[in-house]
């Protein structure tokens, strides 16, 4: 895409809301130039459609500004916006035909009756319906349905077209069309299309730039090849296509260690010996004999996909996915290369990998060898060790002494797990609490966005003493 | 409505309490005492015709003034929190749950002359005769058959998908247009059954008008009520007529509620 100084159309300024005291949308900020595809892809519940509801003025935001041309237009009630919106059900008017569907924003705008008449004409002949227009909404296909509220917002020509989640009610096959079509009508008629969906492949196939959010901010923003090819994170590498992501540490500027071997990589400016997380495409692995390879592997399962074999590969206690025209044999060992190039480094979701908490004894018992610590409200019971009352203590918890309580009580309630992501041997989980962040391992796929009782194992804890009590 | 096989008990069911009753009040409409085919019965009948006519007026008039009051009312109901809809519709729901005598009685004794309403408007200089005309008997109807015109239009209402109304909005509306170009028609259902629910139950009901209404104000369900102990035969033929109209009515309003076509 070419990137030239566009003007700005819609600026989203530092935008905050809060529904029944949960943060949707976490300070964000968000420029739209005109004539421009945007797709907000996200996760169910990562607040794009919030996104897309404060600018089409259906919810006010908490904080912050909504600019449209650089004019704030906050408080302004949806009819006095100049923009029109594809809704997630279609939304059409059930006692409308098609042609009224269609005019409904145009006689509200008082035009003549054969001005009218020309441009819903001209519209229903744009998406494909001509001849439908005395048919009833009910009469219609999905497809058709969704062509009816596309004409519907487009010939009221605002500059600013919001679309949410249009293609979801439809079929695979209808949904590519569709895809394809929608992407014509916007270069056809060179206006802004704001398009939100949960559907990846969806928001590379159409956009000019694609905006990921997670939890309420946005994650990365770029084009379809920017964000496939260098997403900033895990969270994004992982939501955007198929991808390897392995744990691994940058030793110097271009070298990376990941699965015990150094490998070269193209990336600097990590520092040296820093965790980082690494993304390797499942087509950029080239496979070779052992002895060729960087790293070597069994392969444990091979699929094939029509246009290339899906092949899992354990390479020491790590699963590796390889996309390939070749095939291996089941059983065998392969070797693997990537070009540097292909090896793409980032930062690590959380700055820390061991949880720590830093608590003061509450209350202990010397006779039965337990202490308590308040943590976030809650009281923990920590059995099997001794502290005197008062002690100030830094306990260091690996992921693996976190676990999702089984039984629904657990040491902390109601923890958002805010991403699951696999790194080749177990998943890696991010779940927060009131006041902080936590790394958890499972081998179980939890569901994101969704609310869980957590379990401590003190017993994989290390204990700091940071203060003795002090007498009086 | 598509058509459904009804399951063999209903069929029986309807058979013994619905057709042969029906054929039965037919047969009966159309002979004498001695049960020889005869039309005098009709002829009979023909003598109540002002009094048909006055009790389609007031059925009509209590239904409109139904509407006109249940109406908005519906609406408002719709716009509450989901907590406040469900109180307000128990509110309406809980006369229902009282005799319909009791209530009836309870309006003669607001209206009467030294009742409560005489005595406070009294109070203010009005002095007036509140009971025993038509007017009475219409505000009895109204307040016996409100909740079956609330009900049904705040059902269909409450059901208008919320995004149609943001979707009018995205378009252009404000609040007015909203209400005239989607609530509103899109609530049509809702008052069709609003309406068959008051119109016709009010046409043939009998009771109220004895109690509240004057001596002129004779309902025809009255007349069915007194004249069926003496003369079956005239009974049956009134109640005849009278369900050839409520179905006259019942198929102009399915007319009306097709020409919407309503999805």
């Amino acid at each position: 895409m070419e990137q030239t100084a566009k003007k700005t159309i819609v600026s989203l300024k530092d935008i905050f809301i809060r529904f029944d005291g949960e943060v949707i949308l976490n300070h964000i900020n968000l420029d739209i130039h005109e004539k421009e595809f945007v797709t907000i892809l996200g996760p169910s519940g990562c607040g794009k459609t919030t996104t897309l509801r404060i600018i089409g003025g259906f919810v006010e935001p908490e904080s912050g500004d909504i600019l449209f041309d650089g004019k704030r237009i906050n408080g302004t009630p949806p009819n006095k916006r100049n923009v029109n919106t594809v809704f997630q059900k279609y939304s059409l008017f059930p006692h409308l035909n098609v042609y009224e569907n269609v005019a409904f924003g145009l006689k509200l705008k008082k035009l003549p009756k054969n001005e009218i008449k020309k441009k819903v004409s001209h519209m229903l002949a744009t998406v494909d319906l001509k001849g439908y227009e005395k048919r009833p909404i009910s009469k219609l296909s999905g497809g058709q349905q969704q062509r009816v509220a596309i004409a519907r917002a487009l010939v009221c020509d605002p500059p600013i077209i919001l679309l949410d989640e249009p293609l979801g009610a439809l079929d695979l096959k209808l949904r590519k069309s569709m895809q394809l079509e929608l992407k014509e009508i916007q270069q056809k008629t060179q206006k802004t299309f704001i398009y939100v969906t949960h559907d990846q492949e969806e928001a590379l196939t159409m956009s000019d730039r694609v905006i990921v959010m997670n939890n309420g901010v946005i994650e990365q923003e770029g084009t379809p090849e920017d964000i496939y090819n260098e997403p900033v994170n895990a969270f994004v590498a992982d939501f955007i296509g198929e991808a390897n992501i392995l744990n691994g540490t940058m030793i110097d500027d271009c070298r990376i260690k990941i699965l015990g071997k150094e490998l070269e990589c193209v990336d600097k400016g990590f520092g040296k010996n820093t965790p980082v997380d690494v993304v390797i495409r499942p087509e950029d692995i080239e496979i070779t004999s052992p002895e060729n390879g960087q790293l070597t592997g069994i392969v444990e399962k091979s699929t094939f996909k029509g246009v290339h074999y899906e092949m899992s590969v354990k390479c020491g206690k790590c699963e590796i996915l390889i996309h390939s025209t070749k095939s291996a044999e089941i059983g065998s060992e392969i070797g693997m290369r990537v070009i540097p190039f292909n090896i793409q480094i980032m930062n690590k979701l959380l700055p820390f990998y061991d949880n720590v908490i830093e608590a003061e004894v509450s209350y202990s018992n010397e006779a039965e060898n337990y202490f308590e610590f308040e943590l976030e409200g809650t009281t923990i019971t920590v059995k099997d060790k001794f502290f005197a009352d008062g002690t100030k203590l830094k306990i260091t918890l690996p992921p693996d002494a976190l676990s999702l309580a089984g039984d629904g009580v657990g040491d902390l309630k109601d923890l958002y797990i805010e991403s699951v992501i696999y790194k080749g041997e177990h998943n890696e989980i991010i779940l927060e609490s009131d006041e902080r962040k936590w790394l958890m391992l499972s081998d179980t796929d939890e569901q994101v966005a969704t609310y869980v009782p957590l379990s401590f194992d003190f017993s994989k804890a290390a204990f700091e003493v940071v203060n003795e009590v002090k007498e009086g | 409505m598509k058509s459904r096989k009804p399951s063999i008990p209903y069929i029986i069911w309807m058979v013994i309490f619905t057709m042969i009753p029906i054929v039965m009040i037919g047969f009966t409409a159309f002979t004498d005492s001695q049960g020889n085919f005869s039309l005098e019965a009709f002829s009979k009948a023909f003598f109540y015709t002002d009094v048909f006519i006055h009790s389609l007026w007031i059925a009509l008039l209590s239904t409109a003034i139904c509407l006109l009051l249940a109406y908005p009312l519906a609406y408002l109901i719709t716009r509450m929190k989901k907590s406040s809809q469900n109180t307000v519709i128990m509110l309406l729901m809980i006369p229902m749950w009282m005799n319909f005598l009791l209530r009836i009685y309870a309006w003669v004794t607001l209206l009467q002359d030294n009742g409560p309403i005489d005595l406070a408007l009294s109070l203010l200089g009005i002095h007036g005769t509140y009971i025993g005309n038509s007017a009475a008997v219409v505000l009895g109807m109204v307040y016996e058959y409100l909740p079956f015109m609330v009900l049904p239009i705040y059902t269909v209402m409450s059901k208008i998908d919320y995004s149609l109304i943001e979707a009018a909005q995205d378009l252009g509306s404000n609040n007015l247009a909203v209400f005239g170009k989607v609530v509103a028609p899109l609530s049509v259902p809702g008052i069709i059954s609003g309406v068959t629910m008051v119109f016709v139950p009010s046409a043939s009901t009998f009771l109220v008008a004895q109690y509240l209404g004057g001596t002129d104000d004779i309902m025809i369900g009255d007349v069915i009520d007194k004249i069926f102990w003496t003369d079956q035969n005239t009974g049956s033929a009134i109640s005849l007529i009278l369900m050839v109209f409520i179905f006259v009515f019942l198929i102009i309003m399915n007319l009306f509620g097709d020409e919407e076509a309503i999805a």
